[in-house]
């Protein structure tokens, strides 16, 4: 039996996304899924969710939700003003909604992507291999307000809230080189660890484009390369030199030069860094990428060790009775 | 073979096996080749591969197999044949399909036409004559890239990016000519477009090309075309043949 998530108000560019569509590489579909898969892994954790389960993203504006049934939910990534009922919320933290209840999230303060999780997991249909919106892939579509999204119920309600807390790195951001890093004299490379980029206005769920002052990042064949496979993560240089970052809707492929890779534990870094704010740039050798690699599986499982109970006030509980007071020892819930 | 296959790293969990840096027929005979073996053993820690133009990506779980004991495997496998000799797959069809070429539909068909030395008129004589194979699928579902033009269309892509080209866009650069799966934005020079969809969730399958697949431009009017895209024929009015 599902239930929904009444879509009262949301930004131009929300959409359902889960972890992506792995394995369609050979027909031209990139991975795609969440933008900052860091941030929708953390909001699986919080409310006990397995890897394979949608949430909604929310790109620099949030929007209003009402629950149709009362369920735990988490927001995570983006810090955005939220409120429940006209209570505010901590983001990074699993919360209860009564039924009725009316989210409501504001344009984002820090940050780019918010993740939306509710305890049962969103079930729309899956097309593809996914429930993600697609936009290259032509997969899905934005959300809307008045969308009905299906939700299946809460299956433990009454589990204790835990919270987490964020770790973002600090620093340059790492990248490994690639199939044409070689392309680039060693001065360039040395240039574009030096420069101090900008982001630019546009960006979206393919990709970042990133402002500098100075020469553009150009090889010697900059418009003739052979078209070649395309990473997640990789920098890739136009025909005038402009470095755009491509995100989880990339293209497969392309025939613009590619300076190197981010890692993938630094990406969602990009993701979140917000049209006029600064970003740096820092190669590492492949195996240390490979080191820093982790499967979606390891990271969840981290998180889920991570979390910390959250201590509540009774007085500020809405709705005591929805609660289970006796409670179980945090132990049984915070393993994996 | 000459130069043996290169390994280059692309990102931290994917490995690329490259034919050759450079378009050639071979090369991508040899991508097809190889990735079709590749998949055929089903080597454990292989998430998944694809091939493209000249090349083979090999994406795989560190946690399972280690770069280094990955690319030993693989340079084994190199060695046992050579890959440049390899046939083409089996089942190939060949597609004719209707494209109009300049004026809306194409808009950039002069500059093409200038940057390959050609008229216009000569330009779109030149493209429909051309034989032309899926070399690979890719940039967004079902979408091919075909190839060879001339060599006097080894132009290069655009130095402004075109911020969006619609579904159905024939654009053109390197030598290669990709009808757009989906509106995108692109480098390459939009010359024609086409009712063909790539990727059109409504026909089983979904999406119709496959690598080795070959096809032909039938150049039609701009009115013909705009027909073809309201009426929505089974891959936009193209018919399909075997290949013996």
């Amino acid at each position: 039996m599902t239930t929904g998530l009444v879509v009262e108000r949301v930004g131009p560019a929300a959409s359902v996304q889960d972890l992506g569509r792995p394995g369609w590489l050979k027909v031209g579909l990139s991975r795609g899924g969440a933008a900052d898969r860091s941030a929708f892994i953390e909001g699986l954790a919080l409310v006990d969710l397995p890897l394979g389960t949608a949430g909604i993203e929310m790109a620099e504006l949030g929007g209003r939700f009402r629950f149709e049934a009362s369920m735990r939910f988490a927001l995570t990534g983006a810090m955005m003003r939220a409120t429940l009922d006209g209570e505010r919320l901590d983001v990074g933290a699993s919360q209860f909604a009564a039924a009725g209840s009316v989210l409501d999230v504001g344009a984002a303060e820090s940050g780019v992507y918010a993740y939306l999780h509710v305890a049962g997991g969103i079930v729309t249909p899956v097309v593809s291999g996914g429930r993600g919106f697609h936009g290259i892939g032509g997969l899905g579509r934005l959300l809307r307000a008045g969308d009905v999204v299906p939700v299946a119920p809460d299956p433990a309600p009454d589990t204790p809230l835990t919270r987490l807390e964020r770790l973002t790195g600090t620093g340059p951001v790492r990248l490994m080189p690639g199939p044409q890093t070689g392309l680039f004299a060693p001065d360039m490379l040395k240039a574009f660890e030096e420069a101090v980029f900008v982001r630019n206005p546009r960006a979206n769920r393919q990709g970042v484009r990133l402002d500098h002052d100075g020469p553009p990042f150009s090889t010697r064949a900059q418009l003739n390369h052979a078209s070649d496979f395309i990473a997640e993560g990789d920098v890739q240089m136009t025909g005038d030199g402009t470095p755009y970052v491509l995100l989880a809707d990339c293209q497969t492929m392309g025939g613009y030069p590619r300076i190197g890779t981010v890692l993938p534990t630094d990406l969602p870094r990009v993701a979140q860094v917000r049209a006029g704010e600064e970003l740096r740039f820092r190669f590492v050798a492949v195996d240390v990428a490979e080191a820093d690699w982790k499967s979606d599986d390891e990271l969840l499982a981290s998180l889920k060790r991570a979390r910390i109970p959250q201590s509540r006030n009774p007085r500020d509980v809405a709705d005591l009775l929805t609660y289970d007071l006796i409670g179980r020892p945090p132990e049984d819930v915070a393993g994996d | 073979m000459t130069d043996a296959p290169e390994l280059l790293p692309l990102g931290p969990d994917g490995l690329l096996v490259r034919f050759a840096d450079q378009l050639s027929e071979p090369a991508n005979r040899a991508a097809l080749a190889f990735r079709a073996d590749l998949e055929g053993i089903g080597k454990p820690g292989i998430a998944e591969t694809a091939s493209s133009l000249a090349s083979v990506l090999v994406r795989f779980r560190p946690d399972v197999i280690r770069r280094k004991a990955l690319e030993d495997e693989l340079r084994s496998m190199l060695a046992e044949q050579d890959w440049l000799k390899a046939s083409l797959p089996a089942g190939r069809r060949l597609w004719r399909v209707p494209v109009a070429f300049g004026d809306a539909h194409g808009p950039d068909l002069e500059a093409a036409a200038d940057a390959a030395g050609l008229a216009p008129e000569a330009a779109v004589e030149d493209i429909c004559a051309a034989r032309l194979r899926v070399l690979a699928l890719g940039f967004s579902p079902g979408q091919p890239y075909l190839g060879f033009l001339p060599e006097h269309w080894d132009i290069p892509r655009q130095v402004d990016v075109t911020q969006e080209v619609p579904r159905g866009a024939v654009v053109v650069a390197v030598r290669l000519v990709i009808p757009f799966a989906n509106a995108a934005p692109t480098g390459w020079r939009q010359v024609g477009r086409t009712a063909l969809r790539c990727n059109d969730p409504g026909l089983d399958p979904s999406m119709p090309l496959r690598p080795g697949d070959e096809m032909e431009f039938l150049p039609v009017e701009g009115r013909t075309l705009d027909r073809l895209l309201e009426d929505t024929p089974p891959h936009g009015g193209a018919e399909r043949f075997e290949i013996p």
